[in-house]
């Protein structure tokens, strides 16, 4: 197991030198100039040209790329073309602030979307069932900057009960997480009823029952945990995307993250934003799969023994201690 | 053999689908003696698994309805009992192996766990007193104690039976409900479970109710033979009676459709049709269609179970009128 989580690790740098050498070629590919952007229309072609030369813009790809990447292993992203300050510093401390909203958001959408899922599903064809589904659907169809601008004016403008935008406090957080959540949850919970209801069919719960097991631990010993696994993998996949995707919310309540921060660095042809940006987001959604797929061996034994066996092959007993201590942990 | 231990009475089951009502189960009744154990045979879909299910009180709770009767264990009408009640007889006094041990054991739990679980719910015993029962029960089916902390993936088929069957020991049930128990086994493994379930029920005196549509098996483990049809049982009787003088057309059918060894018949000689259709099942009885000698009265109404010698019962006009 440990041995198989540190090839996955070391399988992440080919990755990710593929991804910068992807970003690269996509920047190349759009059309702008950072140097015209900063001097202004006005800019002779000649300026242009000279500011093209100082900035490395002029230099092959390769040279470029390597210049980006070399940078990256000595932990210098590199400094931004507009506000020149350097990207790591200002990325670490809008990352901060992602991070939170995204954290929030999913565990929100965790803890109400598992339990609306098991319980619409362990009272399927009930009007409990029904109504859980139609909120669901809602939930899901619905824009989050809609449903932002919609709890903004009730909460925010005519009951005052919380901050419109900001998050200089607590309470400013409570709205933009909602709006990222809400359609997660509904995610969830449809995600959970399904898989459930499906497990709930499968012959080993009509055996947990004979065995005169209480309903409760037939769902939730039994149940439960098969049903779960499909979600972990939605659960990590809305976790990594929100990671990107958060700017609409950030946006409507002001909130200076990751999002808006590459937005603005699009805009103007940052180059060094940008890669630097997508390289970060890239890199942790790679980690939070590689932290799905550890799960889901540790919650699935038969993805588990795959592991095992292999180790076993490979390694012999020595391994297998390895493993146990693992388990143990 | 005394009392019945389990005595069913009218019973009749329906599974309710989207379009369709499915009559499943129809009138059946009978009865087992302590100690006994009865085959139910039949073809698929002749409703013998909602039996043992209706017993169990473990039909799909939305589908299914128990339109009408009783089932008597131990003197108390089980279909009366609250789900709490059930509880503590599911697993404990009457237990069920099932048919495919591929898919009844829980994936991401250790066996060892899955039997010590049962064990525990109904005794009041201690985690690690239920872990080395269960290790027992283990060694008893014939597999090492060491493997409590394997999981099912790590078995293979007949193995896995083996587990399912120890889980339902587990308890020392009055009642066993074992359906089809070796269907879904080589013809080798075949034996050694039947051989272990009779050794099992030497020493345990359980009564079983074995659902099977081999008659081999039957007549090398059961004491009396229910044959079921379209959800009725149409004829019953000792396993001598049944297959040395089997009264039902179909009962008759069933035994010239076994291939024998010692005859040149180079065909086999199938029953003629098909099972009717269980959302809309014949006025009469339900065999006259396939029936060579079906005559107007048996496509009027359905014929009564005549009991034409103690025990054994037909389901058949033919009987009644002392022809055949």
């Amino acid at each position: 197991m440990l041995r198989y989580i540190i090839k996955r690790v070391l399988l992440l740098i080919p990755t990710l030198i593929g991804i910068s050498l992807l970003v690269l070629l996509l920047i190349d590919l759009t059309p702008g100039d950072p140097a015209r952007m900063m001097l202004g229309a006005s800019a002779t072609e000649e300026q242009v040209e000279e500011l093209r030369e100082e900035l490395g813009l002029n230099d092959g790809f390769f040279v470029r790329w390597w210049r980006f990447i070399s940078g990256v292993f000595q932990g210098d992203f590199g400094t931004s073309l507009m506000t020149k300050r350097p990207v790591l510093d200002e990325m670490l401390f809008r990352f901060r602030y992602t991070l939170i909203l995204v954290i929030f958001g999913t565990v929100f959408s965790v803890l109400l979307g598992i339990p609306i899922g098991i319980y619409a599903a362990t009272h399927q064809r009930t009007w409990k069932d029904n109504a859980a589904i139609f909120l669901s659907l809602i939930a899901v169809s619905m824009p989050s900057f809609w449903f932002a601008l919609l709890i903004i004016r009730f909460f925010g403008v005519q009951l005052q009960w919380l901050p419109i935008s900001g998050v200089d406090t607590w309470t400013g957080w409570i709205m933009p997480c909602a709006a990222m959540a809400l359609g997660l949850i509904a995610l969830i919970a449809r995600q959970m009823r399904s898989d459930m209801l499906e497990v709930l069919r499968q012959d080993y719960i009509t055996t947990a029952r004979s065995k005169g097991l209480s309903n409760r631990t037939v769902v939730y010993r039994h149940a439960l945990k098969n049903a779960v696994i499909p979600v972990i993998m939605v659960i990590g996949g809305v976790f990594g995307s929100s990671l990107g995707g958060s700017l609409i919310t950030e946006v409507i309540f002001s909130i200076p993250g990751l999002g808006q921060y590459i937005m603005t660095g699009l805009n103007n042809r940052d180059y060094p934003v940008i890669q630097s940006g997508i390289l970060i987001i890239a890199t942790l959604f790679a980690v939070i799969i590689l932290i799905v797929d550890v799960i889901f061996a540790l919650v699935d034994p038969r993805i588990r023994s795959q592991y095992t066996r292999r180790n076993k092959r490979e390694g012999g007993k020595k391994n297998e201690k390895e493993e146990e201590t693992v388990k143990a942990a | 053999m005394g009392e019945n231990l389990l005595e069913i009475k009218n019973l009749s089951v329906e599974y309710h689908t989207d379009d369709a009502v499915v009559y499943a189960v129809n009138n059946i009744s009978f009865e087992v003696k302590k100690g006994e154990s009865i085959g139910l045979v039949g073809e698929t879909g002749a409703g013998k698994t909602t039996i043992a299910k209706s017993v169990l009180g473990i039909l799909p709770q939305l589908q299914a309805k128990i339109k009408s009767g009783e089932i008597y264990f131990e003197g108390n009408d089980l279909l009366k009992l609250s789900e709490k009640e059930m509880q503590k007889i599911r697993g404990n006094k009457i237990a069920m192996i099932f048919q495919d041990p591929m898919t009844a054991l829980n994936p991401i739990e250790t066996v060892g766990f899955q039997i010590a679980e049962a064990i525990k719910r109904h005794n009041k015993i201690k985690r690690q007193e239920a872990r080395e029962r269960a290790e027992d029960m283990l060694e008893m089916v014939g597999i090492p104690g060491e493997r409590y902390r394997d999981y099912p993936h790590e078995f293979s088929g007949g193995m896995k039976q083996r587990v399912v069957i120890a889980m339902a020991l587990a308890c020392n049930p009055e009642l066993l409900l074992a359906d089809e128990p070796t269907t879904a086994l080589d013809v080798t493994i075949q034996a050694q479970v039947l051989d272990m379930m009779r050794n099992l029920r030497q020493k345990l005196n359980t009564s079983v109710v074995l659902i099977t549509h081999d008659f081999g098996v039957v007549a090398d483990f059961c004491d009396s033979v229910a044959v079921t049809y379209a959800g009725e049982i149409v004829e019953r009787g000792s396993v001598d009676r049944i297959f040395n003088n089997p009264k039902h057309p179909y009962t008759q059918g069933l035994f010239e459709s076994i291939p024998r060894l010692d005859s040149n018949e180079n065909r086999l000689k199938p029953i003629k049709g098909l099972m009717p259709d269980p959302t809309h099942l014949p006025e009469g009885c339900r065999f006259a269609e396939r029936c060579p000698y079906a005559t107007e009265e048996c496509t009027a109404a359905p014929p009564e179970a005549y009991e034409i010698e103690p025990g054994h019962f037909v389901k058949c006009f033919k009987v009644k009128e002392g022809e055949k």
